[in-house]
């Protein structure tokens, strides 16, 4: 990295303001193992405060914290999967700073002996195209507390009267994974960034939900004329949505750039965006930067992973996303886009392919769970495995559409039904005496009604005019309260008109 | 009967018999702390409604249903969580602070059905070898008011040398339970590091730290060591001892090598130490011990190893007192750093600021490899020396403490001087062994310390081997004390 200025905001080609961003992401995520990283009190979201916490989590005298085992796994898990080199040693060093969400004084965490390193992941673009992130190191450490600021109106800390402290999510397990500083643009961070999620869903070792902190973002920032050397970088902390992540860095490349076109230097501090104004608020500089004091935390004995447990977890592993949608191409027909779409989310992925399995048909069944499922689960918010349809009900539905016994139309009416009684396709269809009418001798006589009762149309189109049969169709379609097999209408029709 | 000069064992030998009850020996110790302390100052409090009350319940128990040291008194070191129990560790930051837990080893002697008699003074955060530095008030040496009974665990050295306990528990980081056994003429034992749990033991420096027995013998340190010894999950340094502790019982040292450290002999001690210590290798030789000289060259550089590493963990594992939580939080601060730097300006004794200031700057950027990666390596050397020392003898016999007990207040001001009365001891924490110190004799009517130390995990033999020694020197001076003479 260079001390120099950069004066001018001039590339290699000569066109002013080509600045290239270059980004590199620290995020946290919190494991969902049932008890905390070093205490045997149960890891909680939501609830009341200081109700999960002992002497332990709670940093009191002469406490000692002990490793959870399922974490070590957790971890293990994800740094393989990114790919790091794991294995040996790895050992706990104590971070040590003060603040008042910190109870020991110190963060247990991981130095520079971390679980994984030098791993990677590929992210694949809109486009199709794909680009690598290396990763640098995979670790593990502890949750701190939360702060709650009181008697200010704004609810952060500036104008509050006093605070107080949450002890419940502290000492949960994270796994902090740390990414080369090899992304260009915001849009290839998002990208990265939901990828990554998938990658961890698939895991089934976080919650992954930004909105509720289970995974936390940072953002490393600096500009550079093409090619040049890595300018001063930023820390943009704390993004707590995929949007706020890119509408950050956006924010933070143009404060950026405005400094160095001006011909200033950037320099070295943590920023925080605010997603209600757009802007960026410099924290502090990095002069007052804190010396954590790293040194190995002696109450705890380092970890051997030794190969057989290392290939014990890797033998765990489930299929990555990326292999899911090639393998879901190739075995369900389907596009790179429904693959895409059916990969990216583990459980719908899950849900898609057992229904295809029962239907037989890869296309119907990923048209029905990318379309009417996903749109009633995200339309009522809930995850795939809440669903009141599980994959053999809908497979049910599809079965009666295969057969011809429902109409894709009359299909989506009683899947709303099913979605809101929970009860099943066939008994539905049967009680509403929904099923098409699909008995020739049945719609034979209606057909026979209809163009006895019209003789003046039935004349016109003998005489040629082929709009009068969409008349038919439709008096056909009215006669049978639109159950008739619309196939069998237009076969038997045809037959009488022209017979 | 003289209970008072008796030993725990021999008081639970009573209490079985039925010759004694638990209240009759409780009310004997409490009247003995009412007579000595107020010149002793061993405890900083002193539970007597809770020890007559537990007494009586021992009493009550059907003899057939009773654990094995029910009834049998005990005093705690300050740095010892106890629930229910105010623990401050001898500093004014914790005043207040009741424990919400207890101590694995406190929660074993429970269980044993020891009876807690009060809790003992101690420097500060165990910082010191004096107990000069106690944020409450200075104990004194049984054997001479005027002068110190050793650091850190003072209190429970000269609780149990003026008999106002059969025995205590102290911590021992660099000598801090052999040097003050030393200079106040008990027997003190730090266990292999692993030996006993530290849970709950308030932490100064977590990778020396280690609890262990004072007591009026050997005997009585195996038997308190096997109540408190054994793996602990919530400690996962500890690993406990190969086998249960038996009581000594040889008294003969044939085919028993010791090795005698050069580099204690020189001018590091004084002559009437060195005259006791020589007494003492003239007495395992007699009782059929082979004594020769042996070299651990790198352990001079202890004490410069060990003023970086501890330091170093304690301005870590001192951060906590924060007045965030519990303990000391200083009156009307405008702001978060206001706070943090009153409440520990104001909760913390000169001593102890020191050590957080030198801990703090080893471990800073640009230093951390000059101090505390150089003393690691030299931990490492002085490990190699003792692996060595004990390739060639079975254990090592020296000096515990360079002097006698000296004077209150003569070495406060010369820091190295007081660095200096862990000489012999502070290298046996930083290689992580066992050691035990025992009466070797007297120099100018102050007690003089012998230290023996082992392989890791030789506790047993370190046991037999300190009881042949004590058997033959047959020491039973005690301090002249108070109006009832034990």
């Amino acid at each position: 990295m260079s001390d120099a200025p950069v004066t001018a905001g001039v590339a290699d080609d000569g066109r002013p303001g080509a600045w290239e961003p270059v980004i590199g992401l620290e995020i946290h995520v919190q494991l969902k193992t049932r008890t905390k990283m070093f205490c045997g009190c149960a890891t909680s979201f939501g609830e009341e405060p200081n109700t999960h916490v002992c002497p332990v989590c709670l940093g009191h005298p002469g406490t000692l914290p002990v490793i959870n085992e399922r974490a070590v796994e957790y971890a293990t898990r994800i740094a393989l999967a990114l790919g790091c080199r794991v294995g040996g040693p790895t050992i706990f060093h104590r971070k040590n700073y003060f603040y008042p969400d910190l109870p020991k004084g110190y963060q247990i965490s991981q130095f520079d002996q971390p679980l994984g390193v030098g791993g990677h992941l590929d992210v694949e673009l809109e486009s199709g195209e794909t680009f690598r992130v290396g990763i640098t190191r995979v670790h593990m450490e502890e949750d701190a507390g939360k702060l709650v600021h009181s008697g200010g109106a704004t609810g952060r800390i500036h104008g509050a009267d006093h605070s107080l402290v949450d002890f419940n999510r502290g000492g949960t397990p994270l796994v902090e994974i740390v990414s080369e500083p090899d992304i260009r643009s915001p849009e290839q961070a998002r990208s990265f960034l939901t990828q990554l999620k998938s990658l961890l869903e698939h895991l089934d070792v976080s919650d992954v939900n930004m909105e509720e902190g289970s995974m936390r973002c940072d953002a490393n920032v600096s500009l550079r004329a093409a090619g040049a050397e890595f300018g001063t970088k930023t820390e943009l902390k704390n993004m707590n949505s995929f949007r706020f992540l890119q509408r950050g860095l956006d924010a933070e490349i143009e404060r950026q750039e405005d400094i160095l076109e001006a011909g200033e230097r950037v320099t070295q501090a943590t920023v925080h965006f605010d997603p209600t104004t757009s802007s960026i608020s410099v924290l502090r500089s990095k002069e007052e930067a804190h010396d954590y004091r790293y040194f190995p935390e002696p109450d705890l004995t380092p970890i051997e992973l030794d190969s057989e447990y290392v290939e014990r977890v890797r033998a765990s592993l489930p299929e990555f996303p990326a292999a899911r949608k090639e393998r879901m191409m190739r075995t369900y027909d389907l596009t790179a886009y429904d693959a895409g779409v059916l990969s990216a989310n583990r459980s719908l992925g899950d849900y898609f392919e057992r229904v295809a399995d029962i239907v037989g048909d890869g296309k119907v069944a990923a048209n029905w769970v990318t379309g009417d499922f996903a749109a009633y689960v995200n339309g009522v918010g809930l995850q795939v495995e809440q669903s009141v349809v599980g994959p053999e009900a809908l497979a049910e539905l599809l079965g009666l559409v295969a057969e011809g016994t429902l109409s894709g139309k009359m299909a989506k009416e009683v899947f709303a039904e099913m979605t809101e009684t929970g009860r099943g396709a066939r008994a539905i269809v049967e009680e509403r005496g929904l099923g098409q009418i699909s008995d020739s001798a049945a719609l034979e006589a209606v057909v026979a009604a209809v163009v006895a009762a019209n003789p003046g149309q039935a004349e016109e189109f003998r005489q040629g005019r082929d709009k009068v049969f969409g008349f038919f169709v439709g008096q056909v379609m009215k006669e049978t309260k639109g159950q008739a097999n619309p196939h069998l209408v237009n076969e038997l029709l045809r037959r009488r008109l022209t017979g | 009967m003289n209970v008072l000069g008796l030993s725990a064992v021999e008081c639970r030998a009573l209490l079985e018999s039925r010759d004694l009850s638990a209240l009759e020996l409780v009310t004997l110790y409490l009247d003995r702390i009412n007579a000595v302390d107020g010149d002793v100052r061993a405890f900083l409090a002193v539970d007597a409604e809770g020890a007559l009350r537990r007494a009586a319940e021992v009493d009550a128990i059907d003899p057939a249903q009773r654990r094995p040291w029910d009834g049998v008194p005990i005093a705690l070191k300050d740095v010892l969580c106890v629930e229910g129990w105010e623990t401050t560790c001898g500093s004014r930051i914790l005043a207040g602070y009741r424990p919400p837990y207890d101590a694995t080893a406190v929660a074993k002697l429970r269980e044993a059905g020891l009876i807690f008699l009060g809790r003992l003074n101690m420097d500060e955060f165990a910082m010191g070898s004096s107990t000069e530095n106690s944020g409450y008030h200075v104990t004194h040496n049984p054997w001479d008011l005027e002068r110190v009974p050793g650091g850190s665990s003072g209190g429970s050295a000269a609780c149990v040398a003026a008999a106002e306990a059969p025995w205590a528990l102290g911590t021992d980081t660099g000598g801090s339970i052999r040097q003050p056994a030393s200079l106040c003429g008990v027997v003190g034992m730090k266990p292999t590091y692993g030996a006993v749990s530290r849970y709950g033991l308030v932490a100064f420096a977590s990778s020396l730290d280690q609890i262990g027995p004072l007591t009026r013998s050997v005997t009585d340190a195996a038997a308190l060591l096997d109540i408190i010894a054994g793996h602990d999950p919530r400690d996962s340094t500890s690993i406990g001892l190969p086998e249960p502790i038996r009581l000594p019982t040889e008294t003969d040292l044939t085919g028993t090598r010791f090795g005698v450290v050069t580099e204690y002999m020189g001018d590091a001690c004084e002559p009437g130490v060195r005259q006791v210590f020589h007494d003492a290798v003239a007495a395992v030789t007699a009782l059929g011990g082979q004594c020769e000289e042996v070299s651990l060259p790198s352990v001079e550089k202890g004490i410069a190893a060990y003023y970086i590493i501890a330091p170093a963990e304690a301005s870590s594992n001192l951060a906590r007192f924060d007045g965030v939580r519990y303990g000391h939080r200083a009156a009307h601060s405008d702001d978060l750093l206001e706070m943090y730097t009153r409440t520990r300006s104001e909760g913390f004794g000169a001593e102890v600021k020191r050590r957080i200031m030198i801990g703090t700057y080893v471990l800073s950027s640009g230093y951390y490899e000059a101090y505390y990666g150089q003393a690691q390596k030299t931990r490492t050397l002085i490990m190699r020396d003792f692996e060595r020392a004990f390739a060639q003898v079975d254990f090592l016999i020296s000096p515990t403490s360079p002097t006698v007990a000296f004077k209150v207040g003569e070495r406060t001001d010369d820091h190295l001087a007081m660095y200096l009365s862990d000489l012999c001891t502070i290298p046996v924490n930083l290689a992580g062994l066992p050691g035990i110190s025992l009466p070797g004799g007297f120099s100018g009517g102050l007690p003089v310390g012998v230290q023996i130390v082992g392989p890791h995990f030789s506790e047993q033999g370190l046991i037999d081997v300190a009881y042949a020694l004590e058997q033959r020197l047959d020491i039973r001076a005690r301090p002249a004390l108070g109006e009832v003479r034990p």
